[in-house]
């Protein structure tokens, strides 16, 4: 029997055989050791027909209970958000998602002008001067950045905000655990939920090569990168700043503006499902000066010999397959159509859409903010926010396994990432959360 | 050259940037209203930490970006168009029925943390992806969690590392043949090892000698590619694991090519004691451009207690994450990993099943060495053995005529086919490495074939014609050089520097330098 | 011949020229050919000192990027900033105007440990 996806019928096998002049397609095989080639047939299931196939998905699909069957209002990280159907449209077609890596420019213009917009829009997100062609997600660029600190700066010790996302804290930790670097946690202001300042400088040392700070953080409270900024002074650590929630960047001032070396953060709320949790988009930006220090891809413009404009995987010498052991990172890949989505994405929003789509989403947050407040909740935290924010209530944990009962997912728990805050919710509204919902959020929690 | 072969002759209409198309007020997108009583826009954030716009980001309507996208599309060679022969990548068909079932709001909804109860169906489709994965592979315990090959890598590094600090070992260098890809010592490096290069032998080969000298108390593992970058199969690869494995060290082995001995043989039952696979590779999820990919790593039981972070579990017939495992590296990555990457994965090992799981690798070899027989009276076999799934050749008969691996590779431009992997492996000087995949017909190998062995004659008889090519694209070669001594690398409101200037020459118009 | 004798050259490829205390530092014609067009070089500031045969900069072309290595021990005085804004000058003319930096020697005694032009002519046509 002969199946879908392979193209030989058996006389096309007989043929090919011949020319290769063996007379089996066992003997092909023969060098790999006799007594290590497998006798029996695996142990997995029967070929399934597509019919099938889709009938065995369609089972797990429907063990999942997912928005908007449920009312979610869990962002920390990965966020719900409308994703037009042109974004859809241009990342299916077969010319970008079944072509590989740019490395014949002449027949790739279209991947490479793509990324080459790209790394614009990050630079124009940022503030920053020049931007790679992503990374895998913002946690993996967080911790790339901090090895590319270290690149930079001499130095053992790294001072990170506990208020960083926690796993992109555990993954800098995963990365650099071998390197000889202490990473100390710069912890947050009580009334604020800012990064405690005066913790901040007594805490910069001599050789501290990198302090890394979030915003908004994982409170949802929006730093004042201003005063991050003059805290820091003329310390000369790498300034590396991080975010999770990319549309935020369309009401706030970037990091850029404020001096930032390194800016990194994760772009799914840009034209990506949240999907389980990847694949996502790491984003990556940095000052020219630094360029031959940031890892992974680069686009740049290139001229053909008809001087037509065009554009071309650049500075390839960081990179593994030419430095080997010395590479800025082992990185080898991107993540090139989630970023193609992030760049249809942005251009249908344009600077107005998203500037009106992010004060929406902040619209929408405050709202339900101050409806949980007149219900009796408190905000522990009373720094600005964006789209997130942390209530507190005395009986949280009772109401949100009540909540849940009800198909709704009240936030995340956030005894998950810091044990003392058992009574915080962390609470995110993204314009996929419709008045209604949150109406409905706020009755039930005010009932119990 | 007949015309049938020849480039598809694109519309090639100009296609200015975003940037530069963008118009002031046009909209490309629609908000729902508001819906809630608004609190001032400085009440919410301080004005010093707020901007009213992303300056620069272009304006434009929903059509101006369609036809953006499908003319830059059209500049783009796919393996849907034909043979993508890029050694090492394992470039096949991207089953249709995978991308439908991965974009259902089931899954595409599922946020990684709603509690296990909301999201049994995502556990499920991880916990039966890492059960076949450990079937076919013959190791014990799997992590979905790294997002690419490379990462896959430096994810098994540290397992490795992990272990041997719990051992209570110091062993600070992994072995490397010269025949790996690059991403071994990076990675390498990267988990904080010291590098020791070995050398192939006249076989291509690594030999057991040569691994059993360069072994001592400092080494932790030998990184090796099965079959190697040269397609041959490592055949010493039980002896290399004893060696291994008596002077207390791992067996790393990098399974980027893993499609040609699916379901023929396993390398857990070759003394491989840790894999990474690529599911963007043998698996047939599609390389999007350039990933996303995704890099499964796969143990035998002694390092099972160090992989990453949440592990998936089943309890009867219910699924739950286990968040904290004592003796685990901790996470390499936010979330579970590429979940839509293992939906196609899975749909795919399903499609194949136990049936024809190993009918890829018969037919993945089978074009490989068909390939290899049809184009060798006509190109260098620097390693003349039988290969497994990718063959490599070398441009030494070509260069008597001047002509370069680089010019044979862009005038297949010429013929319509993508080029091969170039000067690449680094052993083989001028390498071109051909890697046909088992979803090639025999029609596409022979049009590959037939477009090699003109270019052969063309490098003996007009080799200026290769050494000018492509020609019949919509864009000629490229200048690299001066794109990496003046890298332009964003666009920016003043358009491109004045670095830059455009004379006419002749009927062309050429840019220069300006030296001002 | 390509190597001047006045000079003396490593075994990874860097000359150097001394005249009294300060030596002038590059890298040779046969580097820059296996290198190819070179795109960008990164010096060392002056004031920094480094040991013979110790990683003092970098080298790197459209294929491939290599360290370079410090002939002899030494303070650097000057840095040749023509080359580091048009690093071509490196293809050009390898052994004058595309020279890198200068630096004051701790050790004179390290030249003679170094091959002169004729042993370095030798050393590479046996590498190639």
């Amino acid at each position: 029997m002969s199946v879908r996806y392979l193209p030989h019928a058996p006389e096309d096998i007989r043929r090919m055989l011949e020319v290769i002049g063996v007379d089996s397609v066992e003997a092909l095989f023969q060098p790999i050791p006799e007594a290590v080639r497998l006798k029996v047939d695996l142990d997995l299931p029967p070929a399934m027909s597509e019919a099938e196939v889709l009938e065995t998905f369609r089972r797990w699909a429907s063990m999942n209970r997912v928005p908007p069957e449920v009312a979610s209002f869990v962002g920390a990280g990965a966020y719900r958000h409308y994703i037009p159907a042109v974004v859809e449209d241009v990342v299916r077609k077969p010319e970008f998602f079944t072509a590989y890596t740019p490395y014949q420019p002449e027949v790739s213009q279209g991947t490479l002008q793509g990324v080459f917009e790209f790394q614009t829009m990050v630079c124009q997100l940022t503030g920053m001067e020049v931007a790679n062609a992503s990374m895998y997600d913002g946690a993996t660029a967080l911790a790339e950045a901090v090895l590319m600190a270290r690149r930079i700066r001499e130095g053992r010790h790294v001072l990170v905000a506990r208020s960083v996302h926690p796993e992109y804290q555990q993954v800098v930790h995963t990365y650099l655990r071998h390197f000889d670097v202490s990473i100390e946690l710069v912890s947050w202001e009580p009334e604020t939920g800012q990064i405690d300042l005066d913790v901040l400088q007594a805490c910069l040392r001599d050789d501290t090569f990198a302090v890394v700070v979030q915003s908004p953080n994982a409170l949802g409270i929006v730093e004042d990168w201003a005063a991050v900024r003059a805290a820091l002074g003329d310390h000369p650590a790498v300034r590396v700043a991080c975010f999770t929630e990319a549309l935020s960047l369309g009401f706030l001032r970037p990091p850029g503006a404020f001096g930032f070396d390194i800016v990194v953060g994760e772009g799914q709320s840009l034209g990506l499902p949240v999907q389980f949790g990847g694949p996502h988009v790491g984003l990556m930006a940095t000052r020219m000066e630094y360029v031959r220090r940031l890892p992974g891809r680069l686009v740049g413009v290139a001229y053909d010999r008809n001087g037509r404009r065009g554009f071309v995987l650049t500075l390839a010498a960081r990179e593994q397959h030419i430095r080997r052991e010395k590479a800025t990172s082992n990185i080898c890949t991107n993540q090139t159509l989630c970023a193609l989505a992030v760049t249809v994405y942005l251009a249908l929003l344009g600077p107005e859409g998203l500037h009106r789509l992010a004060l929406l989403n902040a619209q929408r947050a405050h709202y339900l903010a101050r409806r949980l407040e007149a219900e009796g909740w408190q905000r522990p935290f009373r720094g600005p926010f964006f789209n997130e924010f942390v209530v507190r209530h005395p009986k949280a944990p009772r109401i949100w396994e009540h909540l849940l009962a009800q198909g709704i997912v009240a936030g995340l728990p956030l005894h998950r990432w810091y044990p003392e805050l058992a009574q915080d919710l962390l609470m995110c509204v993204t314009e996929m959360n419709p008045p209604e919902e949150i109406e409905r959020l706020v009755r039930m929690a005010s009932s119990e | 050259m007949r015309d049938s072969n020849r480039t598809a002759q694109h519309i090639t209409l100009e296609e200015p940037l975003l940037f530069e198309r963008s118009q002031p007020g046009r909209v490309g997108y629609s908000l729902p209203p508001m819906g809630v009583p608004e609190t001032p826009v400085e009440d919410l954030v301080p004005d010093h930490l707020r901007r009213d716009r992303v300056e620069g980001l272009p304006e434009l309507s929903e059509f101006d970006v369609v036809r953006h996208f499908n003319r830059l599309a059209q500049w783009n060679y796919c393996i849907d168009r034909g043979i993508y022969p890029l050694g090492s990548c394992t470039m096949k068909y991207n089953p249709r029925l995978n991308e439908v079932i991965a974009r259902w709001t089931a899954f595409t909804e599922a946020h990684p943390y709603l509690p296990d109860e909301f999201v049994q169906g995502c556990l499920a489709i991880q916990w039966h992806l890492e059960c076949y994965l450990s079937e076919i592979t013959g190791m014990d315990a799997v992590t979905l969690q790294p997002a690419a090959g490379a990462h896959g890598e430096l994810t098994g590094l540290l397992l490795i590392r992990a272990c041997l600090e719990d051992r209570g070992e110091k062993r600070t260098r992994i072995l490397v043949p010269d025949s790996a890809h690059g991403t071994n010592p990076a990675s390498a490096a990267l988990g904080g090892f010291e590098v020791v290069h070995l050398k192939s032998d006249e076989r291509g080969l690594l030999s057991p000698s040569t691994l059993r000298a360069a072994m001592s108390q400092d080494v932790a593992a030998l990184m090796i590619t099965n079959p190697n970058t040269l397609g041959l199969f490592e055949e010493d690869i039980l002896e290399i694991a004893d060696v291994l494995h008596e002077g207390g060290a791992f067996l790393y082995m990098d399974g980027a090519n893993m499609n040609a001995f699916l379901g023929i043989a396993r390398p857990g039952d070759m003394g491989v004691d840790v894999l990474h696979l690529n599911l963007h590779k043998t698996f047939s999820t599609p390389h999007g451009g350039g990933g996303p990919g995704s890099g499964p790593v796969c143990v035998r039981e002694h390092l099972a207690p160090y992989l990453p972070v949440p592990r998936v579990a089943r309890e009867g017939d219910r699924y739950r994450r286990i968040w904290d495992s004592p003796k685990s590296i901790g996470r390499v990555k936010a979330f579970e990993g590429h979940f839509g990457v293992h939906v196609r994965a899975l749909a795919y090992i399903l499609s194949l099943g136990r049936d024809h799981l190993r009918d890829i690798a018969v037919h993945a070899v089978l074009n490989a060495n068909y390939l290899m027989a049809r184009l060798k009276p006509y190109y260098h076999l620097p390693y003349d053995r039988r290969v497994m799934h990718e063959v490599v050749f070398n441009d030494r008969r070509q260069n008597p005529t001047g002509v370069t691996t680089m010019d044979i590779a862009k005038r297949l431009i010429d013929y319509g086919l993508h080029p091969p992997t170039v000067y690449f492996p680094l052993i083989v000087p001028g390498a071109l490495m051909i890697e046909p995949t088992e979803t090639e017909s025999l029609e596409e190998l022979d049009r590959f074939v037939e477009a090699m062995t003109q270019i052969a004659r063309e490098a003996a008889e007009q080799p200026e014609v290769l050494r000018s090519a492509p020609q019949r694209g919509a864009f000629r070669r490229f200048d690299e050089v001066e794109a990496a001594r003046h890298p332009i690398l964003r666009w920016s409101p003043q358009g491109f520097p004045p670095a830059w200037k455009r004379v006419s020459r002749g009927s062309e118009d050429v840019p220069i330098r300006d030296e001002k | 011949m390509k190597y001047p004798e006045s000079y003396r050259y490593t075994r990874e490829h860097e000359w150097i020229h001394l005249q009294g205390d300060v030596g002038t530092v590059g890298i040779t014609h046969y580097a820059q050919e296996q290198l190819g067009d070179i795109v960008y070089i990164e010096l060392p500031a002056v004031g920094q000192t480094f040991r013979q045969l110790q990683a003092f900069g970098t080298v790197e072309s459209i294929k491939t990027a290599a360290d370079l290595y410090m002939p002899m021990s030494g303070e650097v005085v000057e840095v040749n900033q023509e080359v580091v804004n048009h690093p071509e000058i490196i293809n050009q003319s390898p052994h004058e105007r595309g020279w890198l930096i200068r630096i004051r020697v701790h050790d004179p005694s390290e030249f003679d440990r170094l091959m002169s032009g004729q042993e370095y002519e030798a050393y590479v046509e046996q590498s190639s």
